[in-house]
């Protein structure tokens, strides 16, 4: 790890004063922290933002959950609110990383970071979750723009992530053995609008699988969606699965989770 | 009559105390005054010419004390690190050892290969003057796979190893085996991968080098599994220093699995360089290091044939593997892939012929050396995957084949075609056994249930042979070995009648420092309690070989047992003395020592007080009562088995789940049945891991390790396994005092065939380790 400088307000407007152009917001810390410490990453300073207590909490109304930045994936699972509403997200953060990982990283962490292995970008997409910041509302669809990459400016800080409850909704993750993130995983939600399915791990960034959505506006079962293949062209392939294994796993993961759906 | 805490008794490790409550002492823990850290920078490139190294930015870094290259050590006349066990190929001629410079001086020949080491005041200053080296490397085509290194026109590891041959070796008959192979009724053939695994301690590789100018004495604390044989090289062969002026201990080590028997260069630069910076250098391996240089296992690519007459009896066996050796010799490598797996190669079969020849190649990777079974789980594998195969293509049952070929109880000692005698064994018994445990005969009812489910079921066996009890001296030597196997100890006597062990052997997670215990409690009646096992220090343990090769109960143990004799021996006289009798008539128990036909009776504790207090003593014999034995071996042990793996398979993602297992071990005889079936249960996981995850995996073109952290290399988690069904069938092993045969590598040497030939059976098709879902999925696709 390099030296760096480090800096802990209490606001979130202080946040956003606070950070240059070569430094970096900290959320929990559980993608980059690690990356500091294999010296692949340099920062001039680090802008904690753990001690903002307006980035934490979650709650509901108006048919809407409202989950702060701040908040770790270990509070998403275990929240009743969450566990009420949204079943299958709280479900989503039961699973992410270890208990440790649960413990420390956030979701706005998370979906600032997307790596294309994570679960929550997944669960927005499907959910059709829309992601506020200090500066406007971004939805989820024009949030994640590739590989490790977000809509979110310079500067530009996420405080709190609102889902639109769902009819249904449920989560299936083929994890990487090794690692334990998604190898693929895929989310799926019925809603108001129609059947959103979205597709995490597989890419090198979170999509729509829309002729899955299509077949399952009709015939929400798993059963329409296991025969609809994904392209494999645009998907990942490393030691771990090829295109055409990620491809397989996204129908089946995909008839898993509408099965599953609640 | 049994002791407490005796022999047989489940007694829970009394080192797990400091272990668990965080007061165990590793390497890390030791800091010493006016200590700095050491650094190494490592070759960014699998294979290159070193054209220049600038040093200049970096030794004005702050904090750099110095920096040094292979120049300096060169300078100093520090030589390179060397292969302790001579091979020699089918022509004679001996095995290819190309020099293993400590740090690299004109190339580096894998990723991760030692450049240059930077001694700072701290490991961020070292880390930091690193960055500021400046290397002008000169890229070579690199070559990482053992079957391409073989090719013609494949890139020269080494000048002095020409088509990258180490050697070309060969044991067996085989004129006898082609005859065989024309008579037969059915020929089985196989190709195998035993895939190459990294081994994964838990506490990675460090040294702490120290220098003390007063005496001359370097201290080395470092990571080993025997700190002896790393003095010895270190100063007979590697040149820091005489053995009389170097001390290495080997402190609380967590975890080895052969990884840290090897002398590596990290911990010679270490302990050189603490004289040349007059003050004590700590290196700690990072996990990334650690995988990219602890030695790796396995990494054989093998053709095997075998011959059956009409009735499915053996007739002869044909193997050829070629086994990768890394970059450069590693201390044991030349011995794994020849005399600890060719020669058992017969399993627990009548052979009547046997064939092998073995091609080791050197590569750009990282060096392969002995990993938890070394040899013997190749052996196994190769052997297990062909007999099941063989009874597939016979439509026989699998275990049903191996029963009508076992060498049968009756027949020992056996001579395999293959330089070993088995001593004992009850091989049909462990089979049995193993089949009931796990219900064999039910199985195709719970297949049938799996199949409702949409779901494959399968069923695989391994009847696994080891050779353990490392080994016999005379034998080790006659083939090749640089050092004997032998062991040694010492049981010291205090004047108030508690007792300290030394022992050669070393423990880094066994639980010797119980088991040992437990064979003074037992024979010399002292309380478990007061009984200390001193290892790991060599100014305090008699020369000893250290651990490995399931070696340190039947050989280690034994010549504890060896001098707890001589304490019986002594402790009669002085008995006789004391209650004035004849050494004769002197009966003893358990460390109760009485004269026969009365109720005279004097306890080892008297005894001792007055060996240190001899006011009423023999005149003729010596104050005192501690005695030391070197044990020598009289053959191998045979530690034998069945285990039998059931898997269910989910065709619709390949994934493979270990429904259940059954492991029947002959172990011999059993000191503590708990810490057995710990070891047990370790083995096993480490094979399932081979067999289902595991797996280093290097980019072809540029031979870049692309499995060089956890979250690439696949180790297993608890939730890769089934509750182990472990039970022993065990037959005193008659080549010890002990009657023990060795327990550690059992479950590693077993499992991995076990797995594959469950998870073949249930695709109804082969495929190679590891398992992965991917592969097993493209096989249930066009099963």
């Amino acid at each position: 790890m390099y030296s760096f400088n480090y800096e802990r307000p209490s606001g979130i407007n202080d946040a956003a004063g606070a950070v240059g152009e070569d430094d970096k917001f900290l959320a929990g810390g559980q993608s980059y922290l690690p990356t500091l410490k294999l010296r692949l990453a340099q920062v001039d300073k680090l802008v904690d933002l753990g001690g903002i207590s307006d980035l934490k909490g979650i709650s509901v109304s108006g048919g809407e959950v409202s989950i702060g930045a701040m908040t770790t994936h270990g509070t998403v699972a275990t929240s009743s609110d969450v566990r009420s509403s949204i079943p299958a997200l709280a479900d989503m953060a039961a699973h992410i990383g270890d208990a440790q990982v649960r413990n420390r990283g956030t979701i706005g962490g998370s979906i600032a970071n997307n790596d294309p292995a994570a679960d929550y970008p997944s669960a927005l997409v499907a959910l059709n979750a829309t992601v506020h910041t200090n500066k406007r509302s971004i939805t989820a669809d024009d949030f994640f723009v590739d590989l490790f990459e977000t809509a979110l400016e310079d500067g530009e800080l996420i405080t709190k992530v609102t889902f639109p409850v769902p009819q249904k909704a449920a989560y299936a993750k083929f994890p990487n053995p090794a690692s334990r993130f998604a190898l693929v995983g895929v989310f799926v939600a019925q809603t108001t609008s129609g059947a959103r399915v979205a597709v995490t791990g597989a890419g090198p960034c979170v999509f729509r699988q829309s002729d899955m959505e299509a077949a399952l506006s009709g015939n929400f079962s798993g059963a329409a969606v296991k025969g609809i293949q994904t392209v494999a062209d645009k998907l990942n392939a490393d030691i771990h699965a090829s295109a055409d294994y990620r491809a397989h796993l996204i129908s089946v993961m995909a008839a898993r989770a509408v099965d599953a759906a609640s | 009559m049994s002791v407490e805490n005796g022999i047989g008794v489940s007694v829970k490790r009394k080192e797990d105390q400091r272990f668990i409550t965080g007061n165990g002492k590793y390497l890390d823990d030791i800091n010493k005054f006016g200590q700095t850290h050491g650094h190494f920078l490592r070759s960014p490139y699998a294979f290159a010419k070193i054209k220049n190294i600038d040093l200049s930015a970096a030794k004005t870094a702050p904090g750099v004390v110095d920096i040094f290259t292979g120049a300096d050590m060169t300078a100093d006349g520090i030589g390179g690190l060397i292969c302790g066990w001579g091979i020699n190929s089918k022509d004679g001629s001996p095995h290819v050892a190309p020099p293993h410079p400590c740090l690299a001086t004109d190339t580096v020949k894998h990723v991760g290969d030692q450049v240059a080491f930077i001694v700072a005041e701290t490991l961020q200053q070292a880390k930091d003057a690193a960055e500021l080296i400046d290397v002008d490397y000169e890229e070579l085509k690199s070559v990482t796979d053992v079957r391409q290194a073989a090719a013609a026109g494949a890139p020269q590891v080494h000048e002095e190893a020409a088509g990258n041959q180490c050697y070309d070796w060969e044991i067996g008959d085989k004129a006898a085996v082609d005859a065989a192979f024309t008579n037969a009724h059915h020929i089985t053939k196989i190709d195998l991968i035993n895939n190459r695994v990294s081994p994964n301690p838990m506490e990675p590789r460090a040294a702490l080098g120290e220098y003390d100018p007063g005496t001359g004495e370097y201290t080395l604390h470092t990571t080993s599994q025997n700190p002896h044989v790393a003095r010895l090289l270190l100063s007979a062969f590697v040149g820091v220093a005489p053995e009389n002026k170097l001390r290495v201990i080997a402190p609380d080590v967590g975890g080895g699995f052969g990884t840290k028997i090897f002398l590596y260069a990290e911990e010679t630069t270490a302990v050189w360089a603490s004289k040349r910076v007059g003050r004590p250098i700590k290196w700690t391996a990072d996990r990334s290091e650690s995988f990219l240089t602890d030695a790796h296992g396995r990494d054989h690519a093998t053709h095997a044939e075998m011959a059956f007459d009409a009735d499915g009896h053996i007739l002869g066996f044909r193997v050829s593997t070629k086994a990768n050796m890394g970059a450069y010799l590693s201390t044991f490598a030349s011995a794994v892939p020849t005399y600890l797996y060719a020669t058992l190669l017969n399993g627990q079969y009548k052979m009547p012929c046997i064939y092998a020849e073995v091609q080791a190649l050197f590569t750009n990777t990282t060096p392969v050396d002995a990993y938890r079974g070394a040899g013997r789980p190749e052996a196994t594998y190769v052997v297990e995957r062909i007999m099941e195969r063989a009874a597939r293509d016979m439509n026989m049952d699998p275990t049903e084949l191996r029963l009508k070929n076992f060498i049968q109880p009756d027949a020992y000692p056996y001579e395999t075609p293959v330089i070993m005698t088995y001593d004992t064994g009850d091989y049909p018994l462990t089979m049995t056994t193993a089949k009931d445990m796990i219900d064999y005969t039910g199985f195709a009812a719970r297949k049938a249930k799996s199949a409702a489910n949409g779901k494959l079921r399968g069923i695989g066996s391994s009847a696994y042979i080891e050779a353990c009890g490392i080994a016999p001296s005379a034998a080790v030597g006659s083939l090749g070995a640089g050092v004997g196997l032998w062991e040694s100890a010492e049981v010291r006597f205090n004047p108030t009648g508690s007792v300290t062990v030394f022992t050669g052997s070393h423990s880094h997670g066994q639980g010797h420092e119980t088991t040992f215990a437990q064979l003074i409690a037992d024979q010399l009646g002292v309380p478990f309690e007061s009984i200390e096992v001193v290892h790991g220090d060599t100014t305090k343990v008699p020369f000893g070989m250290g651990t490995y090769g399931s070696r340190s109960l039947a050989v280690g143990g034994s010549a504890i047992t060896k001098a707890a004799d001589k304490i019986v021996e002594k402790a009669k006289k002085i008995a006789a003395h004391l209650m004035e009798a004849s050494a004769d008539d002197i009966e003893h128990s358990h460390g109760v020592f009485s004269v026969a036909g009365t109720d005279k009776q004097l306890t080892i504790g008297e005894i001792a007080f007055a060996a240190y207090v001899p006011h009423n003593y023999p005149a003729d014999l010596e104050p005192g009562l501690a005695e030391n034995a070197f044990y020598d071996p009289l053959n191998f042990t045979f530690p034998a088995g069945t285990h039998i793996a059931e898997v269910e398979i989910d065709p619709d993602t390949g994934v493979v789940e270990v429904v259940d297992w059954a492991a029947a071990d002959d172990f011999g005889n059993v000191i503590n049945p708990m810490i057995v079936e710990g070891q047990v249960h370790g083995g096993v996981a480490q094979g399932i891991g081979q067999a289902l995850l595991e797996g280093v995996v290097y980019d072809d073109d540029s031979g870049q390790l692309l499995t060089g952290s956890y979250m690439d290399y696949c180790m297993p988690r608890a939730d890769n396994f089934p509750n182990f069904r472990v039970e022993t069938t065990n037959t005193p092993c008659p080549s010890n005092p002990l009657g023990v045969k060795g327990c550690g590598e059992a479950g590693a040497i077993a499992a991995p065939a076990a797995l594959m030939n469950a998870i073949t059976d249930a695709l109804g098709k082969e495929i190679d380790m590891p398992a992965t879902s991917e592969k097993v999925w493209r096989a249930a696709q066009n099963a």
